[in-house]
């Protein structure tokens, strides 16, 4: 399986009746890149990301993703990736050991894998401290890293983030991606999307979705030398306010 | 400051306010004015006590001690006369999910008695930021997550109160509308309306009038973006180009004591306190392929700076 992408799609489509949502979508994405995956509000970046996961079918194209082709092997598909959703669902009244232990039973790992699982995660993700605190009661950070626990307990290989740090404080928000680079040194693939553009240059390569299409697809010095931005920022509103 | 600026003028008044839930104090002794025809930003992490604050002064909680004033109405006694007054967006707003797009406006419109001439030209200018014009038929719970955000946000600006509070109305949004909506706000101020705003984008609150600094309930730091800005303590060099993630390494394998680095998008902060410090950063980047400047700090620097102090009294610029 050596060379072949991480996430692959072909003319990737989706349509809600006779709105398309996501027109004809090319990607490839190599083990352990971190992509980032940007694109003006309802660009399709969500719809799109929901069908790699394989939680929503195609209305045409096709796609694989860490080495299952989506809407054929998707039992495979689950337990290959994590999703971490922009309206993430913790249980508010479990606790957080019992939302990771939760989570990864889902994805069939056993009593004495959960548990050696949610001892090197939590640390981690400097959650070790509230392992026995009630979800609910958590400020946003901590539950945005939880979701991230949640997303990795069963050790996917391909990572997909949508807005995981909407709402965070700049502090929170470079804590959280110090666990994401983590994660790609550790070869996980991370899928990511942001409205943060600083966030932007912190991704390999990253794409810029508008109505549907990918615009532009390249890494962060790339862009900005194609599109004469200074920043990403800058770029993000030459090719989408164009 | 002139008397219509000052305290005496302000639209929003708060004093003393403190506020806890059960043992856990959220608020813990913040003033704060805004005056007419300004914007007060309010940041800081989570648990800060944005939102405490921001539901004491719209009438919706009532604060421990303290008071919350608005256009001279004590928002704990006369919550009515506040509200009727004022616009307000929660974090998080709830739209009518079955009605479409231009019904929630709809909606809003009537149960804030705005008349119909003046809500069609409101809805045209909102539906120019919010690019929602091709979607005025859409049902509010088939829009994307930002799509609804900026539905929330144009359901509270459909009407024209003479204060407006808005927790984190940003989120999700993206840098176009973000930019155009703060355009928004900026014409708002300009017709006189005072505006509470909380947001996590540092780049906003440089577009505040004043920037309240919120951390563990408190404001630990407060005045013109400028102002907070200068209130970092420490100096600055900002690292930059094709070398990037080799100096990273570098300066976070072999760290020099009192120094710290923070990524800035595509480039770093060395945050240090002395010439030798930079120098000493200067001789280890010296073969890493990038270029160092001094800077001067942002209100980021700033904010990142405060939170890793132990949290003490009111930093003033
Ligand atoms: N079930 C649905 N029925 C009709 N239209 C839908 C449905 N789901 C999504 N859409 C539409 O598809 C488009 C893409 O939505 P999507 O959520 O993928 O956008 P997005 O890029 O994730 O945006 P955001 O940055 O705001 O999260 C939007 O116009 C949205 O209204
Ligand atoms: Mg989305």
């Amino acid at each position: 399986m050596s060379g072949e992408a991480a996430v692959f799609a072909r003319g990737l489509t989706r349509r809600f009746g006779d709105f398309t949502a996501v027109e004809s979508l090319d990607l490839e994405v190599a083990g352990g890149e971190i992509f980032g995956f940007l694109g003006a509000n309802g660009a399709g970046k969500t719809t799109a990301i929901r069908m790699l996961c394989g939680l929503l079918p195609p209305s045409g194209g096709e796609a694989r993703v860490a080495g299952c082709r989506v809407g054929r092997d998707t039992g495979a598909l689950k337990r290959r990736i994590g999703y971490m959703s922009q309206r993430f669902s913790l249980y508010e009244d479990l606790t957080v050991l019992e939302n990771l232990e939760f989570f990864g039973g889902v994805y069939g790992l056993g009593r004495a894998e959960l548990a050696a699982r949610a001892d090197e995660l939590l640390p981690r993700l400097g959650l070790d401290a509230e392992r026995g605190r009630l979800t609910g009661s958590l400020p946003l950070g901590y539950k945005q890293r939880l979701s991230l626990g949640c997303a990795l307990a069963h050790r996917p290989r391909v990572l997909f983030l949508d807005e995981p740090t909407g709402g965070v404080d700049p502090v929170a928000r470079r804590g959280f991606w110090d666990l994401i680079y983590e994660q790609a040194a550790d070869g996980v693939t991370v899928f990511v999307t942001t409205h943060y553009m600083d966030e932007a240059e912190y991704c390999g390569r990253v794409s810029i979705m508008v109505q549907g299409r990918v615009v532009a697809l390249d890494t962060p010095s790339g862009l900005k030398a194609r599109t004469g931005g200074v920043d990403m920022q800058d770029v993000f509103l030459r090719l989408v306010d164009a | 400051m002139n008397a219509a600026d000052g305290m005496s003028g302000a639209a929003i008044r708060v004093e003393g306010l403190r506020k806890s839930y059960g043992g856990r104090a959220a608020v813990r002794g913040l003033d704060l004015a805004v005056a007419p025809g300004r914007i007060c930003g309010l940041i800081g992490p989570d648990g800060a006590g944005k939102t405490t604050t921001m539901r004491i002064v719209c009438g919706l909680l009532r604060p421990d001690a303290g008071v919350a004033r608005v256009l001279g109405r004590d928002s704990a006694r006369e919550p009515r006369a506040v509200r009727e007054r004022l616009g307000y967006m929660p974090q998080r707003f709830s739209l009518y999910p079955d009605l479409t797009v231009a019904e929630n406006l709809r909606f809003f419109a009537d149960l804030f008695g705005v008349p119909a001439s003046e809500r069609v030209r409101r809805e045209a200018e909102l539906m120019e930021f919010s690019r929602l014009g091709p979607f005025r038929q859409r049902r509010a719970g088939q829009l994307s997550g930002g799509m609804k955000q900026k539905l929330a946000l144009s359901c509270t600006l459909i009407h024209t109160p003479e204060v407006l509070v808005l927790d984190e109305p940003t989120t999700g949004v993206d840098p176009v509308s973000r930019r155009e909506f703060w355009r928004i706000l900026r014409e708002l101020a300009g017709r006189g309306l005072a505006l509470l705003v909380s947001t996590p984008y540092m780049d906003e609150a440089g577009l505040c009038d004043e920037v309240v600094l919120m951390h563990e309930g408190r404001a630990i730091a407060r005045g013109t973006p400028d102002e907070v800005a200068a209130t970092f303590p420490r100096r600055l060099l900002e690292v930059r180009g094709a070398g990037l993630p080799a100096a990273l390494t570098i300066l976070t394998t072999s760290p020099l004591p009192g120094v710290k680095v923070h990524r800035y998008g595509d480039r770093l902060h060395v945050v240090h306190d002395d010439a030798a410090q930079a120098d000493e950063v200067a001789r280890l980047l010296a073969n890493a392929g990038v270029e160092l400047h001094p800077v001067a700090p942002g209100i980021e620097d700033a904010f990142v700076e405060l939170m890793a102090a132990p949290a003490g009294g009111e930093a003033t610029p």
